[in-house]
């Protein structure tokens, strides 16, 4: 039987053609740059180095010493069987002494100021895909989620693409160091109602990712009595909460809801992962850790699509069960990323360069509005085509995390050696120093 | 806090039943659970049978960890490479786990086929694999045409999230439950005047339930018709690896190779659970022929990549050629062996099952012990194997049968003894049943049937999802 196979073939989903996926957006377009051509000390040392990648490698020897002095992370346990049960252990549930090890880790980053019941961790491969399943069981297609701007690329696909969800902005300025406002929230549910969509529920990053800052307790105050009135979720987004340069200044929802002796908490979820304070992305941990039961169980289910591999979550129980690694690791990690931010921030400030004030995360938010030609968009894209291909250092405009004031760029200063980051801190001085030259000529 | 007022709060596809657990056929699973057979310290307890694992080939897998420290990350030989493997998180994966699965793949198919690394997709499991699939293939409200009976979580994993109808395609033992172009073209038909929208077939190949492989007369026939109506075939050969007798395995891949077909309509869900019966690594795979599909569902892997600890090490074990070999050789043997125990006791109590060659279970024909030819008899039959001869045994309506009668019965995720035991207890029951009148048999039943949807709580777990509790692994510890 012949068949033509000139033929248009036949369609994929909506889904599949749609651009949802947000690979085209600058946020990407610089990694291509940097994969054409990688920064390499030696052996391509005027290479583009990628600072757009929020990845914490300042703490990999405490893992590695970790490994080397406990022989029972690499073994599964006792004989023959250990191995058998890890291979066949495909229980949604997780490994129960891994629930454990992420509950009690994620006590130890809050300092012991909330309580976390390992029967309330959902596992799943990665916070990515711990938002998008949070999405589909919070909101319906069509339906919107609010989230403060400026916010992580990522999101736009985690919580539209497959979902059918929208995002709402909720808009923040440098007029108050991009704080969320009352008056902010109301006007991105009030945007959201005249377009009638329905709004069910609001997601923050907290730490938040791109500004590198934890947000103020009376902020997060506000925030759920917000989303008690209108009875609609809040996520938090806590991903960040181990990066934290100083224990005192991180305030978990979970702080909140204890103090409040949990009333209403049944419409808050926290969404964590081992990726950024851990350094581990490539081990995909995820979790939700809801305080609403139907939540937790419907999480559970869903969890089937994106559960952790079991040889991780048995090597990973076993080193964060181990309760003196893992104070040790919190305390240095801290201040090994404090250092860094320290030096990062020293080494823009000599270079006339001002960032927002930060306490947490892997970067920096940078303001360099100043030197746009034009206060737009297209004015920030400009200028960073030039920091990408002239001063060759990859880092991500502020527009592309959604940020409604150009000029501002999101700088990694994890991802990288202190030397590396010397050279990226002299590049960036060269380019101001140039620029300053090159303005004094013109006034001549 | 009411459990209404919850659920408003909660989107449709959170409060809908599609994730499949409000089953009554979770009473076996319960049974089990709460009675789990252990041959010293329960030998009175429930064999689980219901549960499609393959435990017999784990000595290989150690011999080979163990050889091979350097495929660990967590050993002093492997724990240099640490760092490389800890922040690799791009979804294509590395390239040699890539091209270790794509060899496997060749190789579980006798080399007749390769594979290309490029077109192999990761995913959360075959369940991921296969909502995966679906997400790039079809729109809410769509239909997947799939022959039943089915693997029963194909629901969930096609459709819960993704909103595609399943629409069942019946065989029966009147053709040993083979797939017919014409049972194709009436649920086609039949769709179409419902105004449904059928945007593909998915095959099991080699089937669950059935344990048979498709031979290539059909295979060919249902190219054929995917081709002639447009729409997609995705074909899940998640037991490719897993066959043991003949006829022997062909995938639609080879099939391809030897008739005119638009490729960009064929896909592929694999995963390593069955035939290397490594369940909880979450190996699942796409492969498609469709770049728009493999672009599609690379990008969507992000939501179920594979840990990069567990592709590093099943990289190395994957591409030991000398390991597959000998591994996919033993396996066959093995389950061969295991699988011809089985069916000849069976036997010799009068019971048949349907001729198959491949799969960890086999389609056990109990319709002469119905008391009527019904689904109320199939499950009052069933209530009696778990409650009185205490095997967890999966009823052919779990899976969507349309004939009453047919047991699923999985034999490879045990030891050899604790398969003696069961074919014991069959034969006592089978003898049993000749002795009794029908009304005696009527009342011995002590349970009350109940067919209507209930609700578990927590304390009953997925049985896609439950802990293994493998008399085996308990025999040891």
């Amino acid at each position: 039987m012949a068949i033509e196979i000139e033929q248009p073939s036949v369609g994929l989903s909506k889904v599949a053609v749609s651009e949802t996926h947000g690979e085209d957006s600058p946020y990407f377009a610089g990694w291509k740059a940097y994969d054409e051509n990688p920064y390499d000390e030696l052996t391509n040392p005027s290479g583009v180095i990628q600072m757009g990648l929020a990845e914490n490698q300042v703490s990999f020897d405490l893992l590695e010493a970790f490994l080397e002095t406990h022989s029972e992370a690499s073994s599964w346990g006792k004989g023959a069987s250990g191995f058998r049960e890890n291979a066949l252990f495909q229980d949604y549930h997780g490994l129960l002494s891994f629930r454990k090890a992420m509950a009690s880790f994620m006590e130890q980053i809050r300092g012991g100021s909330a309580k976390f019941d390992p029967e309330r961790v959902v596992l799943t491969a990665g916070a990515t895909a711990a938002n998008e399943l949070l999405t589909f069981i919070l909101a319906d297609p069509g339906d919107a989620l609010l989230v403060p701007t400026p916010y992580y690329p990522g999101f736009d696909r985690d919580l539209r693409w497959r979902t059918g969800v929208k995002i709402v902005p909720i808009h923040c300025d440098s007029s108050n160091n991009f704080q969320i406002t009352p008056q902010a929230l109301e006007a991105a549910y009030s945007e959201a109602e005249a377009m009638n969509i329905k709004v069910r529920g609001v997601l923050i990053t907290n730490p938040s990712n791109p500004l590198g800052a934890t947000i103020q307790r009376s902020v997060l105050e506000e925030i759920f009595d917000f989303v008690t009135r209108k009875n609609i979720h809040l996520v938090s987004d806590e991903i960040y909460s181990g990066s934290v340069f100083s224990s005192s200044e991180f305030i978990s929802i979970a702080e909140i809801l204890e103090a409040r002796q949990y009333k209403n908490s049944e419409r808050v979820h926290i969404v964590y992962s081992l990726s950024k304070d851990l350094g581990l992305p490539g081990f995909r941990v995820g979790t939700i850790y809801s305080y609403n039961d139907e939540v937790v169980t419907t999480a559970r289910r869903m969890s089937s699509f994106t559960l952790i591999s079991s040889q991780t979550q048995h090597l990973l129980a076993s080193m964060l069960s181990n309760k003196e690694f893992t104070e040790n690791y919190i305390k240095t990690n801290r201040e090994r990323l404090r250092k860094r931010y320290n030096m990062i921030i020293e080494g823009l400030r000599s270079a006339g360069i001002e960032c927002l004030k930060g306490n947490a995360g892997l970067f920096c938010w940078m303001n360099l509005s100043p030197l746009l030609e034009k206060p737009t968009r297209e004015g920030e894209l400009a200028l960073w085509n030039s920091m990408l291909h002239e001063v060759k250092l990859n880092i991500s405009p502020g527009s592309s995390c959604h940020s409604s004031e150009p000029g501002w760029f999101r700088v990694c200063f994890a991802n990288m050696s202190e030397q590396t980051l010397e050279v990226a801190l002299k590049r960036i001085h060269n380019f101001m120093k140039n620029r300053e030259r090159d303005r004094n000529l013109k006034v001549i | 806090m009411a459990l209404s007022k919850n659920q408003q709060l909660l989107s449709k596809i959170a409060t809908n039943d599609r994730h499949g657990e409000n089953s009554p056929y979770f009473d076996g699973w319960k049974a089990y659970d709460k009675n789990p057979y252990h041959p010293i310290d329960n030998c009175e307890g429930v064999i689980q049978m219901g549960l499609a694992e393959n435990q017999l080939c784990f000595d290989l897998i150690q011999k080979w960890i163990r050889r091979n420290p350097k495929a660990s990350i967590c050993t002093a030989e492997g724990v240099h490479e640490f760092k490389n493997i800890a922040i690799f998180q791009d979804y294509n994966g590395f390239k040699e786990f890539r091209q270790a699965v794509a060899n496997f793949m060749g190789k579980a198919r006798g080399g007749r086929v390769t594979y290309d690394p490029n077109r192999i997709v990761m995913s959360g499991g075959a369940t991921g694999a296969n909502e995966t699939v679906m997400f790039c293939l079809a729109n809410p409200g769509d239909a997947f045409l799939v022959p039943s009976p089915c693997y029963p979580a194909f629901d969930r994993d096609c459709g819960w999230r993704t909103g595609v109808q399943l629409i069942p395609v019946n065989c029966d033992s009147s053709n040993n439950f083979l797939i017919t172009k014409a049972a194709l073209e009436a649920a086609y038909e039949r769709a179409q005047q419902d105004h449904i929208n059928v945007k593909g077939l998915i095959i099991a190949n080699p089937s669950n339930p059935l344990g048979t492989v498709l031979d290539r007369d059909t295979l060919r026939s249902l190219v054929s018709f995917i081709n002639e109506k447009k729409i997609h075939l995705v074909s899940d050969e998640i037991y490719a690896a897993s066959v043991f007798s003949t006829p022997s395995f062909v995938s639609v891949s080879e099939i391809i190779e030897e008739m005119e077909c638009d490729r960009d309509l064929i896909h592929i869900v694999y995963s390593l659970s069955k035939d290397m019966g490594l369940p909880g690594f979450r190996v699942g795979i796409v492969y498609s022929y469709n770049d728009a599909v493999v672009n599609c569902g690379r990008k969507m892997s992000s939501f179920g990549l594979v840990s990069s600890q567990t592709q590093h090490l099943l990289a190395s074990m994957l591409s030991d050629d000398e390991f597959v070999d000998n591994f996919l050789k033993e396996n066959s043997k093995r389950l061969a062996k295991r699988h011809s125990m089985f069916t000849k006791g069976l036997e010799k109590v009068g019971i048949a099952c349907l001729k198959s060659s491949a799969g960890l279970f086999v389609w056990m024909d109990l319709r002469r012990l119905l008391k009527e030819q019904t689904l109320e008899s199939e499950m009052n039959l069933w209530r009696v194997i778990i409650n009185e001869v205490k095997l967890n045994v999966s009823p052919g309506s779990s899976f969507h049968c349309s004939e009453p009668g047919w047991f699923r019965v999985c034999f490879a995720n045990m030891d050899d003894d604790t398969v003696e035991v069961a074919l014991e207890r069959i034969r006592v029951f089978v003898e049993k049943q000749q002795v009794k009148s029908k009304r005696k048999f009527q009342n011995n039943l002590n349970l009350k049937l109940s067919c209507t949807p209930r609700r578990y709580d927590e304390s009953v777990m997925s049985p896609h999802m439950m802990s293994p509790r493998s008399p085996l692994v308990r025999a040891r510890t």
